[in-house]
Order: C-alpha cells, then sequence, then structure tokens
C-alpha cells in the first residue's frame, strides 16, 4: 500500500463542523483532513453522520458550522455545482442519475461538448464509452438509465464522478451494489487514482474493503468524530469498537448453534424449469429453467455476477412480471402462480427488492406506513386504520432491528440509509410470511446492525421461516446459507451445501465454469 | 446499540409552538391568517365584523372547495383531474333535467347526478391507471368530451325553469324543492346549505385519506408507485377510485351549481378545475403526490375564499383580483418548498 508522505499537499480541510436539522444535532465539532495520494475512510454506524458530513462538502447543505477549506482556500460550497468547481467529485449513496435519460446525457450533463450551442452528440458518446470502458461496462451510451440494472447505474454513477477529472473523490458507499470483480476493478481505479495525487474519501460498511483500501480512518459515531489514526494502527476489531462503542463479535467467528437442515426436512417451496421473461415472452429470457428448493427452517443462498438473473428469478417468484414466467412454483406442497405481488404477499410469499429507494420505500411516507405498508389487512377492520395497532407494529420492527429514528412518524426519506434498509425489512416481516426472500439483505448496513440481521435470520430460521437470499458478498454467502446454488447467465450453474461450498468453487461457477 | 436514538431527545428540545409553526399545516394557517389579517385592517363599513361577510365568503368558495376536495384525492396519488369543471357542468345539466323537467324528486336526482360524475371519473381512472395515457391527457380529453355531453344533452341552451310547452310557448314552472334547499341557508341564516355539503365532503374526503385503507394506498401509489405494486397494493383499483371518487364529488359539486343558479347551464365551471388546484396546491399537497391532505386542502378552500372576499370588499377590479392570486398562489408554494429543502 501506498501511504501518502506527510508532505503531501492538503485536499481538504474541516474543522470544528457542526450540523444541525431544525433542532436535531447530526454532526458535532468534526474535524476531518484529506491529503493527496491517500485513501481516507469515514466509519461509523448507520446513522452516524457519514453522509451528512460529505454532503457539506459536496455542497448539498450549505449550511452548516465551522470552517472548510478545499484546496488551501476557505470555501463553503454552495450548491453541487459549485462543488464541483471547486474539484470535488462525488458519489453519493442515493443513486442521483435521470432515470428516463440516456447514459451519455447522465454522464455529461451540465457539461456537454458543444459548438456554438449544439451539442457535439459523438464526442459526447466516444468520451462516454471511454469511461465506460475504464470501469469494464460494454454497454451503449444511448441507452436509458432506467432500463439498467442497479450494479450498472453504479457504475455509471461512479464513471460520472470519475469523469470530472476532480482531484477530490468522494465515494459514499459505491460498491453497496457491486459485485466482487467490478469491485476488484473499482480498487485498482482507486490506486491509479491515488498514484495521479487524487485524494480519496472514502465510506463503506465492509470491513475487508475498509483494510484494503484504507491509509487513514476517522470514525464517527452519533455525531462525534471519535478517532482519526492511520489504518495500520486500526486493527479491524479495533475499529468496530469504536464504532459500535462496545465490544461486537465479528461475524465470521460467530458459530451457528443450529445444525445445517437434513434432507429429513419437508421442502417448503419449489421451482421446477421455471423461467422468466421479464420483457414479455417474445423477448429473451433472464432466468432459464431453474430449478431449486428450500425446506422449511432453511436458508438458501443465490449467489451470482451482475447480469446472472438472480433478482429477475425473485421478481419472477413474486409476480412482479404478472405472467411473463413458465414453469412451477410450489410452495407448501401446493402449486402456486401468483400473477402480481399483491397474490404473491397473500400467499405468503415476501420480497425485499435490491434497490429501497426505487422499488422498496415510499420515501414520502412516514415508518409507520412504511412498516405496515404490506401487511395493511392485519391493521384494519372494513378498510378502518386500526392506527394503534399500526403503531405497535412499527414499534416492533423499531426494537427488533434498533432502528435510529428521531419518531415513528418521520418520513424515511430522512433517515440514513441504513435505517432505510431496517425499514423495509420489517416490512416483509410484518406480513409473516413462509418464504421470505432477500435480496441483498445487509446493502448499507453497519457492522452491527448487519450482525443482528444475521442473528435475526438465524433467528428466523429457528422458527421455521424459509429463506431465499442473494448477495454480492460471498463470505456472508457461506455464513449465512446452508445450501447455495450459484446462477450464471440465467441457469443455475451449480449447488453446494455447507460442507462442498469454497470461495473459489463459487466464484468458479458463478463466471460459468463448468462443474 | 447503546446509545438511545438521539431523536427522542431532540424531540423533547424541539418546542410545540416551533413545530407548529413550520409543519405543512402552520405554513398553510399562516397564509390564511394573513389573509383574514388584511381583511382586519381594510375593513371598508366594517364589513368583516358581519357574520353575513363570512357567511358569503364560505359560499361562494364552497363549490370550489367540494371540488378540490375530489382532487386532493387525485393529487395525492400524484394525479391531475381536470375534468371535473366539464363534469360539474354536465351534472349540472342533467340534474336540471330530472329535476324541473321531469319533476323526479330530490332522493333520486341527487344519488343519480352523483353516480353520472362518478362515470365521468371511472372513466378517466380507467384511461389512466389501465390504459397508462398520462393523467393530464386523460382528463384533458374527458374535460373536452363532457363539455359537449353537456352542450348536446342540454340542445346548447340553459336547462331554465322556463319550460318549453307542446305548443312552443315558454311556461315558467316552480324551483323544485331540492333547488331552494340546497340554496337556503339555516341556523338562523348564519350559515349556507352548500357550505355545509362542502364541510361534508372535507369529512368525508379527510376520513377517507387518513383513516382508510384505501387513503394510505394513495398516498403510498402517488409516493412511489413500483414500491407499492410491490408491497401488493392494487394500484390499480386505488388509483381508478380516486378519480370516481373525484367525479362524484364533482356531481356533488354539480348539483351545488344548478340549485344555485337554478338552471342547468351547459357553459358553467370553466376553469373551475384550475382553481380547485390552486386551493389543493395553496394548502400545501405536493403535486409530485404522496404527502398532503384533506385538512391542508380546506385551509386552502379559506384562505382563496377569504381573500377572493377581502378583495371584492374593498372593491379591488377583478384584474386586480386575478393577477394578486397568481402571485399568492406562488409565495404559498415557494414557503412549501423552502420548509423541505
Ligand atoms: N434532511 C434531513 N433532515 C433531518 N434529519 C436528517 C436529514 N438527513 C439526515 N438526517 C439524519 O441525520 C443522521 C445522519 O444521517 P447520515 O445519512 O449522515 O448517516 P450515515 O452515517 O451516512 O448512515 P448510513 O451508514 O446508514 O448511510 C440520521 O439520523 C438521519 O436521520
Ligand atoms: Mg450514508
Amino acid at each position: 500500500m501506498i501511504s501518502p508522505s506527510h508532505s503531501a499537499p492538503v485536499l481538504v480541510e474541516m474543522s470544528a463542523i457542526g450540523k444541525r436539522f431544525g433542532s436535531v444535532g447530526v454532526l458535532d465539532n468534526i474535524g476531518f483532513e484529506l491529503r493527496a495520494g491517500e485513501v481516507h475512510v469515514l466509519a461509523g454506524e448507520n446513522g452516524a453522520g457519514k453522509s451528512t458530513l460529505i454532503k457539506i462538502l459536496a455542497g448539498v447543505h450549505q449550511e452548516f458550522d465551522g470552517e472548510l477549506r478545499i484546496h488551501g482556500k476557505a470555501a463553503r460550497p454552495r450548491s453541487p455545482l459549485h462543488a464541483t468547481q471547486l474539484g470535488v467529485a462525488v458519489i453519493h449513496q442515493e443513486m442521483s442519475l435521470i432515470p428516463s435519460m440516456t447514459v451519455a446525457d447522465n454522464l455529461f450533463l451540465g457539461r456537454l461538448p458543444s459548438h456554438f450551442g449544439v451539442v457535439d452528440r459523438r464526442r459526447q458518446f466516444a468520451d462516454t464509452r471511454k469511461w465506460l470502458d475504464r470501469l469494464g461496462l460494454n454497454i451503449d451510451p444511448g441507452q436509458a438509465i432506467e432500463s439498467l440494472s442497479i450494479a450498472t447505474q453504479q457504475l455509471i454513477e461512479i464513471a460520472k464522478a470519475l469523469s470530472l477529472n476532480a482531484r477530490i473523490i468522494v465515494m459514499d458507499e459505491p460498491t453497496s451494489a457491486l459485485n466482487v470483480s467490478e469491485t476488484e476493478r473499482l480498487f485498482d481505479l482507486i490506486v491509479n487514482l491515488k498514484r495521479d495525487g487524487c485524494g480519496i474519501i472514502y465510506i463503506s460498511h465492509k470491513m475487508y474493503e475498509i483494510q484494503q483500501l484504507a491509509d487513514r480512518i476517522t470514525i464517527l459515531r452519533n455525531g462525534k468524530s471519535v478517532a482519526t489514526a492511520a489504518a495500520a494502527d486500526l486493527p479491524t476489531s479495533k475499529l468496530i469498537r469504536l464504532m459500535v462503542g462496545r465490544e461486537v463479535e465479528p461475524a465470521m467467528r460467530r458459530s451457528f448453534d443450529a445444525k445445517p437442515i437434513g434432507k429429513s426436512q419437508p421442502n417448503r417451496f419449489a421451482i421446477r424449469n421455471f423461467s422468466v421473461y421479464p420483457q414479455g415472452k417474445s423477448q429473451a429470457a433472464a432466468v432459464n429453467q431453474a430449478s431449486l428448493t428450500v425446506r422449511s427452517g432453511e436458508v438458501v443462498g443465490l449467489g451470482g455476477l451482475q447480469g446472472s438473473g438472480i433478482s429477475q428469478l425473485f421478481g419472477g417468484i413474486f409476480g412482479a412480471y404478472g405472467g411473463n414466467v413458465t414453469g412451477e412454483r410450489t410452495l407448501n406442497g401446493r402449486q402456486i402462480a401468483p400473477a402480481n405481488p399483491r397474490q404473491a404477499t397473500r400467499q405468503g410469499l415476501a420480497l425485499l427488492t435490491n434497490d429501497r429507494k426505487r422499488s422498496g420505500l415510499v420515501m414520502s411516507q412516514s415508518v409507520i406506513s412504511n412498516t405496515t405498508l404490506a401487511s395493511l389487512e392485519q391493521h384494519c377492520r372494513l378498510g378502518w386504520l386500526i392506527k394503534s395497532s399500526e403503531y405497535n407494529a412499527a414499534r416492533r420492527t423499531r426494537d427488533a432491528m434498533s432502528l435510529h429514528s428521531a419518531s415513528l412518524d418521520q418520513e424515511v426519506s430522512l433517515l440514513s440509509g441504513g435505517n432505510q434498509q431496517k425499514v423495509a425489512i420489517g416490512k416483509w416481516l410484518e406480513t409473516q410470511p413462509d418464504l421470505l426472500m432477500l435480496d441483498e439483505p445487509t446493502r448499507g448496513i453497519d457492522v452491527g446492525a448487519k450482525q443482528q440481521i444475521y442473528e435475526l435470520i438465524e433467528q428466523w430460521k429457528s422458527e421455521g421461516l424459509s429463506i431465499l437470499l442473494s448477495t454480492s458478498e460471498i463470505p456472508e454467502l457461506m455464513l449465512l446459507s446452508d445450501r447455495i446454488y450459484v446462477m450464471h447467465s440465467g441457469s443455475v450453474s451449480a449447488e453446494f451445501n455447507r460442507d462442498t461450498a469454497s470461495p473459489e468453487k463459487i466464484m468458479e461457477a458463478a463466471m460459468g465454469a463448468r462443474q | 446499540m447503546i446509545d438511545q436514538p438521539r431523536g427522542d431527545l431532540a424531540t423533547k428540545q424541539q418546542t410545540t409552538a416551533s413545530r407548529l409553526i413550520l409543519s405543512p399545516g402552520g405554513r398553510a394557517a399562516t397564509a390564511l391568517l394573513l389573509v383574514v389579517f388584511v381583511g382586519l385592517v381594510f375593513n371598508a363599513d366594517g364589513a368583516f365584523f358581519k357574520s353575513a361577510t363570512h357567511r358569503d365568503a364560505l359560499r361562494q368558495a364552497s363549490v370550489y372547495g367540494i371540488l378540490a376536495c375530489g382532487m386532493t384525492l387525485v393529487i395525492v396519488t400524484a394525479g391531475i383531474d381536470l375534468a371535473v369543471g366539464s363534469v360539474l357542468a354536465l351534472v349540472a345539466v342533467c340534474c336540471a333535467t330530472m329535476a324541473i323537467h321531469w319533476n323526479w324528486p330530490g332522493w333520486i336526482v341527487v344519488p343519480a347526478s352523483m353516480v353520472i360524475g362518478g362515470l365521468c371519473g371511472a372513466v378517466s381512472g380507467t384511461l389512466v391507471s389501465r390504459q397508462k395515457i398520462q393523467p393530464f391527457i386523460a382528463t384533458l380529453a374527458m374535460m373536452v368530451f363532457a363539455r359537449g355531453l353537456a352542450k348536446y344533452l342540454s340542445g346548447g341552451s340553459k336547462v331554465s325553469t322556463a319550460v318549453k310547452q307542446a305548443d312552443g310557448t315558454f311556461e315558467y314552472v316552480d324551483v323544485p324543492y331540492l333547488f331552494r334547499l340546497i340554496d337556503s341557508r339555516v341556523l338562523a341564516d348564519s350559515v349556507s346549505v352548500v357550505t355545509l355539503i362542502f364541510f361534508a365532503c372535507a369529512t368525508i374526503s379527510w376520513i377517507a385519506l387518513s383513516h382508510f385503507r384505501w387513503g394510505r394506498f394513495l398516498y403510498a401509489v402517488g409516493g412511489n408507485e413500483e414500491a407499492s405494486r410491490l408491497s401488493g397494493v392494487p394500484v390499480t383499483w386505488a388509483r381508478t377510485l380516486a378519480y370516481v371518487w373525484c367525479g362524484v364529488f364533482a356531481g356533488i359539486a354539480g348539483i351545488c351549481q344548478a340549485a344555485q343558479e337554478q338552471q342547468g347551464d351547459p357553459e358553467a365551471g370553466v376553469a373551475y378545475e384550475l382553481i380547485a388546484i390552486a386551493m389543493v396546491v395553496i394548502g400545501g399537497t405536493s403535486l409530485s403526490g404522496g404527502r398532503g391532505g384533506m385538512m391542508l386542502t380546506t385551509l386552502g378552500v379559506f384562505t382563496i375564499g377569504y381573500l377572493e372576499k377581502v378583495l371584492s370588499i374593498n372593491a379591488v377590479p377583478e384584474a386586480w383580483r386575478l393577477m394578486l392570486t397568481g402571485v399568492i398562489i406562488v409565495i404559498a408554494v415557494q414557503t412549501q418548498r423552502s420548509r423541505r429543502a
């Protein structure tokens, strides 16, 4: 790891930064420094204030206390545009692309190459392609953002930030939707950027990313800066302790008391020769003749790279594509064919989607409304809502998941990313499903909460809930799953149990190597 | 987690007063108070202290207000209904025909009129939620169509109490009891019946939005349609029903309009939809959907109603009134936005 010399120029200097939303204090007296050629990691629990801090640098929040110096000069970014002009590029945690516009237009929004006001399309497309290539993306610059998968969107968000050629680059959970190989590629880029003298502020909840990338680490807890230290002086255990404020058993060492589910358990859910055609049956299948089973009280993991069709498989099972599926679905021994998510929910299925902003939560609504949205039938009589029952449900969710929110009436758009995820999960638990499908359940969730979710999954399992789960983190996949199916371009390419699974074999199967 | 959610403490710190003023309701109420204040200051002949002034202000706002009740339901779903003014005219024509020409009793005329309004809404709603036509376009089509139908049914002229006889002469018949009832005042002349009808409609709309599952669905659909669909919300049904109810409220407004004019005018209600939208928006319900409510709309109805009254008491010419209303809309919406930023 190249570490920055102490003589490297200071790119960003923040001192005594404070930020309040109304009367709620979110940041208190934060000092932070970024030097050229370093990766400075910001770590902390959900809601610690990491995103808020970088939004100040990014010109999203203009009102704050304290002093900010960029490239040695006192500065107060007035707007995101102004921040870019000051040499700050930001990859935000919540995506900021315009769904209906093309990749090329999103990349060059606000700075289109033009001659006398006429946009130079050719140059724009060529430039776009150059940036996409650097991230290993092989897509048409003229494609609309909304037609792309969330991982691709995230990569485009990264490309957009890099294409600004800024010296200060902020990445707020850039890999939350990326798989291993995409992440590797991003890390290579980061190493190059460091060599070119850029400074990078990196936010992540993934410990191995922090280990791999960080030169320095600043830890926030509840809006206060707890420590800043060289990465070498902060082993993971100490880092976690500082973040959470108490000891947390590292996830990887926890032992499962529950034995792996034996073959004797009855099948809870199965699909046979199941195909999914998201664009209609005349178009290509995203999932091809997949078959799998989930026993009761079993956690089945699905592994695969981007484009492997896992999300479409979930959607297909859940009726999200209506009748554009073929094959059999059986739940509790009965064939089911939900034509829409409403029927699927009634029949005992639940699906946590991998994109909470687009398809998970109603951002303008309160924590309460969101938690009860999928189970509203239980909270009303003849269509009349029983508010106390809804409130209790939301409180249950808050307690079970240690949700941090000012009140249960707060709009979910004001919660931190990780807390939003907890609300999204809580919503599905309230439906008391037979089969819970979790697409990237720990996306954007901090170590402590991740541990809780692991424990919750363990608990649900012991209560007999069957879980079908996908995650792009192979260690997590292996930790949680009793059995693992690996998918490659729409087909199930391998099946492992606890004894046969290894990261290498899973990766191989995900890349399409024959078993 | 060891730390208590910071918010608990924060909520206590926040004084009740500052929370009230900063809430959307507080903003909308401030706008209304401002208008009332202006009324108190520019109080020609002490008119603002006469109860008749308030009665009339509310009476004049009532028909618009009834439309706004339905409009709120639709706007919460991130939609819009441009057809309400035309539907009002269509129902006024039908209602006058039934009550005056056919001499039907009120207990048939009222539900029948509401059904006509509801049917128009059902068509718009189906176009929007099933055929996926944009609300603006679908209801624009309905607006033109309903106006045409109103003119066709009335033969292009007003349906009044001057009934044409077989020999070609006109004979004046009595104003139907229903019309006289709706156009009357109760409680020692202190409040008009139409105002009571408006309050009833507002209550229905409020209960629907804040106490019924359907209302919750409307907010969810308006806030994030995809997430709602994937959470098992019956999106199509919920949204269609919003337009149906909007049509029903337009029907009720049509009955009131016919009663007040004692005739069914196919040209009635032109641009009423815009006033209804303005009332909803001034209240603070966002056109992008998912936020707002009937309480806010009620404040918006009062604001516009009183604004009109205050300006007319002070003999401000109509030209000025219109311009001022435009300015007020912008100011109201601007303060709502700065709250959120
Ligand atoms: N616009 C806002 N209005 C009110 N409160 C806000 C607003 N934005 C953020 N907050 C609150 O500030 C706190 C810090 O949020 P922030 O998004 O910075 O957390 P974070 O450290 O990025 O967490 P995560 O890891 O979950 O992304 C949270 O409690 C959040 O609810
Ligand atoms: Mg964040």
